[in-house]
């Protein structure tokens, strides 16, 4: 009997790896032509908005150096993020992480303009850092402690850390001579980052993001923790079983990837803005986007410094194509999701094979 | 003091009933056994489209309807990747969000600052409207608060009282089962997601053209994720999302009514998700105390080889 042709997906046996090494790239090329029909929909030209898009991220020494900028925030959160989502704790919230440690290293700068710059930056850095983590941390307690789904959670921990830097920069932090912006007062030289020659690259940052991105690697696949960290998510009845504790995974995981994301904020206030400004002004989603960073690259940090870099590329094309074809910041985020997708839906065919069958009916 | 408490009593409803009827939505999507986070993406998706539509053709039934189909459709791409695609459903929930949210900018940008001409009007119920103070509490709002209202008890009857809703729980409970019975899994799934789709929508259109007739960029601001947060308060539970909707609207009714008394507005707007915070807290001790919990299936994609 002949039935009704249907799509069966089944599982690959093995996985060639030409094919998981070539996937996401053919999946980000996919999702840019998708983009290109949403965008002919919509009544842009797709051809016309990427190569904006291209001439704005690498067609010239400025948009490279832009590019670099945007990716040192991506970097940060993105290597942060593979390791939280390597645990299978779906940390949503870089964004907020970002914010609070953006705040932390303001209220430190204002507070001590005066401190050396040796001493102030890196205190700046630290308690960016904790900062992150603290905000991290309470998604990753009420989900070991209680079970509260991390998702939301962690999500509702960005708008509160949004509206609390609207709070400090509409109201106490708000500097007087600022014009009536929303926005503190500009920091002491001593709490302001080097930038390379003539671009806005604050290239200690930049240091500190390639490093840690070795350094979490190395965690991950040479340490006996990072085997942990593996098992729990990949296996968690088999990691309960082999003694792990969830807990204690979970918050490591999360005082690592809040805090690198805390990082990434205090680059961009001590190194880009000099100030903090309204949360949209501080960071254009780079939380958010660091998610896509950490999923191209297949959770692997060492492959969240090229996909940054990449993703950091659309921002600044983002950008350009925002002024010449007049569309919101939001049409980043088409981007983003599109690509998400794509991205996921590549995977899938290293792991699995779709067959067209004809399904007897019995 | 009564009058503040009328009133505020009564400004919850509307602000409760877009999340109502995305609550609805995606208890039914994730009795299926599919989580599906893109809510707020279906949600705005909903909104601009509603205006959109509402604006050039004056109706606001069929803004209602077209904005259904945008948040239904949208949720077909998240059933299609995660039940046919197999793919991770938190991450191709965030994906719809990032979509639903870039989209409806590049749709709204010629709305922006753009004042709606028409509205529903207000049902008037004759006796009932006119009652001294139950009549302005209760039966003064526009059609698409009574609909909603009408909804929920009418989906916690399908859903427990019926076959659909029993083939619809069984999948989202037990799917090696249920396909043994003769349910189609696939078909139920997919059915499932859309309808919660089509209720988002609604949600996000009930916010552009009634609640705050206008077009601003990233309008649902977080009400699709407290959503998916009154999904686990309700317990999945569609008379339960009655009374969690309206109880959020109650929140977001007091930050407003609040600034008057000089607390800072940017405070009084962590309100609402520091709330759904402590709601998630109680939601999961009450689950563990009285042994009840998500759909057992949920984000497990199903697939007869592996069972």
């Amino acid at each position: 009997m002949r039935g009704i042709p249907t799509l069966e997906v089944e599982k690959r046996l093995t996985s060639p790896r030409w094919l998981q090494f070539l996937a996401p790239f053919i999946s980000l090329i996919l999702a840019l032509m998708a983009i290109g029909v949403i965008f002919q929909a919509l009544g842009v030209d797709p051809l016309f908005a990427y190569g904006k898009i291209f001439q704005g991220a690498f067609g010239s020494m400025y948009g490279l150096s832009e590019t670099v900028v945007k990716s040192i925030p991506l970097m940060l959160s993105g290597v942060g993020l593979s390791l939280a989502f390597r645990a299978r704790f779906w940390n949503i919230g870089a964004e907020g992480q970002l914010l609070v440690g953006a705040t932390c290293a303001t209220g430190l700068a204002l507070a001590y303009p005066d401190w050396p710059k040796f001493v102030l930056i890196p205190m700046m850095f630290i308690v960016g850092f904790l900062g992150g983590a603290l905000w991290g941390l309470i998604p990753a307690l009420l989900k070991a402690r209680w079970r509260v789904n991390e998702v939301i959670t962690s999500l509702m921990m960005v708008y509160i850390a949004s509206n609390l830097v609207n709070h400090l920069v509409y109201g106490p932090w708000k500097g007087p001579e600022e014009m009536g912006f929303p926005y503190t007062s500009k920091f002491s030289a001593s709490a302001q980052l080097p930038r390379l020659a003539w671009t806005r690259i604050h290239y200690p940052t930049l240091v500190l993001a390639l490093l840690l991105a070795v350094v979490i690697y190395l965690l991950i696949a040479r340490t006996k923790w990072g085997y942990e960290i593996r098992v729990t998510g990949e296996n968690p009845a088999a990691a309960r079983y082999a003694g792990m504790s969830y807990l204690k995974t979970v918050v490591l995981v999360m005082i690592l990837s809040g805090g690198l994301a805390g990082l990434a904020g205090v680059g961009e206030v001590a190194g880009i803005h000099l100030r903090l400004r309204y949360p949209g002004g501080i960071s254009p989603g780079y939380g958010f986007t660091a998610i896509i960073v950490a999923w191209l690259a297949r959770l692997n940090p060492l492959g969240a410094v090229l996909t940054s870099f990449l993703l950091g590329g659309l921002l600044v094309g983002g950008d350009a194509i925002q002024i010449s074809l007049g569309l919101p910041s939001a049409t980043i985020f088409a981007f983003n999701g599109t690509i998400l997708l794509f991205v996921l839906g590549g995977d899938l065919f290293t792991r699995y094979r779709i067959r067209v069958k004809r399904r007897t009916t019995n | 003091m009564l009058q503040f408490i009328l009133s505020a009593l009564r400004a919850a409803i509307p602000a409760g009933t877009p999340l109502l009827f995305g609550t609805l939505g995606e208890v039914y999507t994730e009795r299926s056994g599919v989580l599906n986070l893109g809510v707020e993406g279906l949600m705005i998706m909903g909104s601009v489209t509603a205006f959109g539509v509402a604006f050039t053709t004056g109706n606001v039934w069929l803004a209602v309807a077209l904005a259904a189909l945008a948040g239904g459709l949208l949720a077909l791409v998240h059933a299609f990747v995660t039940i046919t695609l197999k793919v991770n459903q938190v991450v191709s929930g965030l994906a719809i969000t990032m979509i639903g949210l870039g989209v409806s900018g590049i749709m709204g940008r010629q709305y922006i600052g753009q004042p709606l001409g028409v509205r529903f009007a207000p049902l008037e119920i004759p006796v009932l409207s006119d009652l001294p103070i139950l009549g302005s509490l209760l039966f003064q709002f526009d059609p698409l608060v009574y609909i909603s209202m009408l909804l929920a008890p009418a989906l916690w009857f399908v859903l427990y009282r019926t076959r659909w809703g029993l083939s619809l729980r069984s999948v989202g409970e037990n799917p090696a089962t249920a396909d043994t019975l003769g349910v189609n899994i696939v078909v139920v799934r997919y059915l499932a997601v859309f309808f919660g789709g089509l209720l988002a929508g609604v949600g996000g259109a009930y916010l552009s053209v009634v609640y705050a007739p206008s077009w601003i960029e990233g309008m649902t601001a977080g009400a699709g994720w407290i959503v998916i947060a009154l999904t686990i308060f309700a317990m999945w539970d569609p008379l339960r999302a009655l009374l969690g909707a309206y109880l959020f609207g109650g929140v977001r009714v007091l930050q407003y009514r609040l600034q008057p008394l000089g607390i800072s507005p940017n405070l009084l707007a962590m309100l609402p998700f520091i709330f759904t915070i402590l709601v998630l807290m109680a939601s999961a001790g009450e689950a563990m105390k009285r042994r009840i919990g998500a759909p057992a299936a949920l984000m497990q994609p199903y697939s007869r080889e592996d069972k």
